[in-house]
């Protein structure tokens, strides 16, 4: 009787690789409610030690605060829930318009730092080296505290022709007022966008077939600009400006852009820019120069060389990446609360420290920001897959 | 014969002198007509933001040097016009007065030995850590995570020893910072590899848990963290258990660069190839000893320029906690420029340029160095 190496009999019970697994997994789950278990009663406890009462029912209660910049009515009067959506559309709107910016400019310096020109070339790299290297926080402290809040006073703002106005207020604009019959102008862009939808799959699919090339480009111009300007133009320029007036010390009506968006604007859209313009650079150089050279050896020029081959090819590898970037810029946008600017943490932590909710209002925060983040994400991702090489 | 004696055809036996290039070509001017001037609209762009840059340069040089203010006991010096119609410029008295608190924050003065031989240490294991030549790599690595941690306590804290206690309350500016970065990271390592290892386990419990950890900390902005640290973990602890404010910041910070950390080493981890886990198992090493002694040596060695990217942002976001109440580089010289003694539009000026060129010199040659590192270790992992 010889027994076979390695056979069952030899290893132990513990030493199976199931029993170790699900003895592994068992212990991880215990652990983790017990982790909750202890958190949660802890926290009942100590709230109730501080007479605050679980749950989201003070979110119905009185704000009673005032919030700098309101893109929805909202007064002292409104509840804290108001209060938060008024937060959460702040941070949407400089979120929004800090990508925008930042994609922009990223571009631009990412093709600069590409340049033959060495003037060009450089600066691109010291406006690069400088801004990733400097925290952004900083940043958003030079431009608030020594840029705008050192412009002069509303009584000295600078000024252009009685329209706008630079001060340590903001900038003052005209604020546009609409009249009913401008509807008419947002129907023609409407009419004009899914028109253009649809003109310019018609024209590639006939490409497709016949080889014929339809002037795509100029018509969804002419749908897109053309047609609402007739438009408004012929319904009779249905728009009235509002003037800011200077009152005593401040500016009355207008369209007034706070300092402290502006800041925040400024530093979130050039530090991302920074970013956006390393990965441009990576994502272009990424296609190799054969690419090129056999566009050109194909009779195309330097434009549909650029246009046709390489960007489609550099978008490719730039996407993820940018993606990533549009979510650091949503996330960093919380930082408004540093400098003041009413977004989604600021407005929460007036309400924290008018509640001390601290629980509620921080899981509120981090499921905000983590759905925007999950949004973000599936919606790059989508895009992402469309323009992903479709191999045979 | 005499025909092709006589004949007078030349033929060149030597080569011909070489001729420099056009002179146009070459030297300052060819460079610049190359990179400066090659087209038209290449050359007004060369000349506008060159010119802006210039402008924008001396601008610099003017408020610094030549119209900064070196000297003096308060505000006053650095709001009084040097000449006549001439604004101040720069507040460098400002910098120099406050320069001990921007380094030490509030830690008592006869204390403060103590600070810098920890700095000294630090910065001497750093070197031999950082520099290739010196031997001893894994003894100095080990010294760095555990000892130094163990000294930085004894020291900094005190209240063994003979040292006075100093409350952490006390500690401030750079010091503040590079504590909060340094702990930050040390702690985050560990943790971070843990956390993509379990990301690449195969037990189901394990790797989502470990997804949901690392996804839900890497979806909120690092202040939401820091607020959670400071005002909701106070929450989560059984009554009368007080924690340190900067440990439950160090906490959170941790926590939160622990995910960054453990997508940076799942990076690593990947590059492996599946060869070198079958060739492990083929030698009968169970799961541990692979990961220990074949995997995570190689997989770390990839992702130190990565593991360095992790520290730069860190660093940088350390500036977040002067939100939550403390005093780090940045929030010491703020604090300092809204003193009543100093404040005027040039100090805080002075003190974000300060600031500024701080933080800049170290992410910038950290990052240089991290560079020099990817290319030092780039071999034979490229496929």
């Amino acid at each position: 009787m010889t027994t076979v190496p390695g056979s069952q009999s030899r290893t132990s019970f513990w030493r199976h690789p199931t029993v170790r697994s699900v003895g592994v997994q068992l212990f991880m789950v215990i652990a983790v409610v017990w982790f909750v278990v202890f958190v949660t009663d802890n926290t009942i406890n100590n709230m109730k030690a501080r007479n605050l009462a679980p749950g989201f029912s003070f979110l119905n209660d009185t704000a009673g605060f005032d919030i700098l910049q309101a893109l929805i009515p909202y007064s002292r009067g409104s509840t804290y829930a108001t209060a938060f959506v008024v937060g959460l559309l702040n941070t949407l709107l400089v979120a929004v318009l800090g990508i925008i910016t930042a994609t922009i400019l990223g571009f631009l310096v990412g093709v600069m730092r590409l340049s033959r020109n060495w003037v060009i070339r450089s600066s691109a790299t010291l406006y690069v080296e400088f801004v990733r290297n400097v925290p952004l926080l900083l940043q958003m402290f030079i431009w608030y505290k020594t840029v705008l809040k050192a412009l002069p006073a509303p009584r000295d703002s600078l000024r252009y022709d009685d329209m706008f106005f630079l001060s340590n207020r903001g900038l003052m604009s005209p604020k546009p007022l609409f009249e009913p019959a401008a509807l008419w102008t947002l129907a023609a862009l409407t009419v004009g966008i899914i028109a253009t939808f649809f003109i310019t799959r018609w024209a590639r699919k006939r490409q497709e077939r016949t080889g014929e090339i339809f002037p795509a480009f100029l018509t969804s111009l002419g749908l897109i600009i053309a047609l609402p300007i007739v438009v408004f133009s012929a319904s009779g320029l249905p728009v009235r400006f509002e003037y800011p007036v200077l009152q005593g010390f401040n500016f009355v009506g207008g369209l007034a852009i706070i300092p402290e968006f502006m800041a925040l604007y400024l530093a979130l859209s050039i530090y991302t820019a920074a970013f956006i313009s390393e990965i441009v650079r990576a994502g272009v150089l990424a296609v190799s120069h054969g690419q090129t050279e056999a566009a050109h050896a194909l009779g195309l020029r330097h434009g549909p060389t650029l246009r046709l081959i390489i960007i489609p090819q550099a978008m490719r590898v730039i996407i993820p990446p940018l993606a990533s970037q549009y979510l650091n810029l949503t996330k960093n946008s919380s930082l408004a609360v540093a400098i003041g600017y009413p977004d989604f943490v600021y407005t929460g932590g007036t309400i924290l420290n008018q509640t001390g909710q601290a629980v509620t209002i921080v899981l509120i925060w981090m499921g905000v920001y983590l759905s925007l983040s999950l949004l973000t994400s599936s919606f790059m991702n989508w895009f992402n897959s469309r323009m992903k090489l479709v191999e045979r | 014969m005499t025909q092709t004696r006589n004949n007078i055809a030349f033929v060149r036996t030597a080569d011909a002198p070489l001729l420099p290039a056009p002179r146009n070509m070459t030297g300052v001017v060819g460079w610049m007509r190359e990179n400066l001037f090659p087209t038209p609209l290449n050359a007004l762009a060369s000349v506008l933001i060159g010119g802006f840059l210039i402008w924008q340069i001396w601008g610099v040089i003017d408020w610094a040097l030549v119209r900064g203010v070196f000297f003096g006991e308060d505000r006053e010096a650095c709001i009084t016009p040097p000449r006549e119609g001439v604004q101040p410029g720069a507040c460098w008295a400002f910098i120099g007065a406050k320069f001990h608190q921007f380094i030490y924050g509030f830690y008592p003065f006869e204390e403060r030995w103590r600070v810098d031989v920890l700095a000294v240490v630090f910065a001497g294991l750093l070197a031999a850590l950082a520099v290739p030549r010196v031997p001893y790599k894994l003894y100095t690595g080990i010294t760095f995570v555990f000892g130094l941690p163990i000294l930085a306590e004894i020291l900094l804290y005190g209240g063994t020893f003979g040292l006075a206690a100093v409350d952490t309350n006390k500690w401030g500016g750079l010091l503040l910072t590079m504590v909060v970065a340094v702990s930050g990271i040390v702690l985050s390592l560990p943790l971070g590899v843990l956390l993509a290892l379990g990301r690449r386990s195969e037990m189901p419990i394990v790797r989502y848990f470990c997804i949901a950890f690392i996804e839900i900390w890497r979806g909120v902005p690092l202040i939401t963290v820091l607020f959670m640290a400071s005002i909701m973990l106070p929450l989560f602890l059984p009554q009368g258990m007080n924690t340190d404010k900067m440990l439950r910041i160090i906490i959170g910070v941790a926590l939160f660069s622990s995910a960054y950390m453990a997508e940076t080493v799942r990076g690593g981890l990947q590059a492996i190839p599946k060869g070198q886990y079958e060739a492990a198992k083929a030698l009968g090493l169970g799961y541990w000893r692979m990961t220990l002694l074949i995997i995570l040596p190689q997989a770390l060695k990839i992702v130190i320029p990565g593991i360095v990217n992790t520290f730069i942002s860190l660093f940088k976001d350390t500036t977040l906690v002067l939100v939550v109440g403390l005093f780090d580089f940045l929030g010491i010289i703020q604090a300092g420029a809204a003193d009543q003694k100093w404040v005027s539009a040039e100090t805080a000026r002075s003190g974000y340029f300060v600031a500024a060129l701080v933080y800049w010199a170290f992410c910038f040659s950290v990052s240089r160095y991290s560079i020099h590192m990817e290319r030092r270790l780039a071999t034979g992992h490229r496929r």
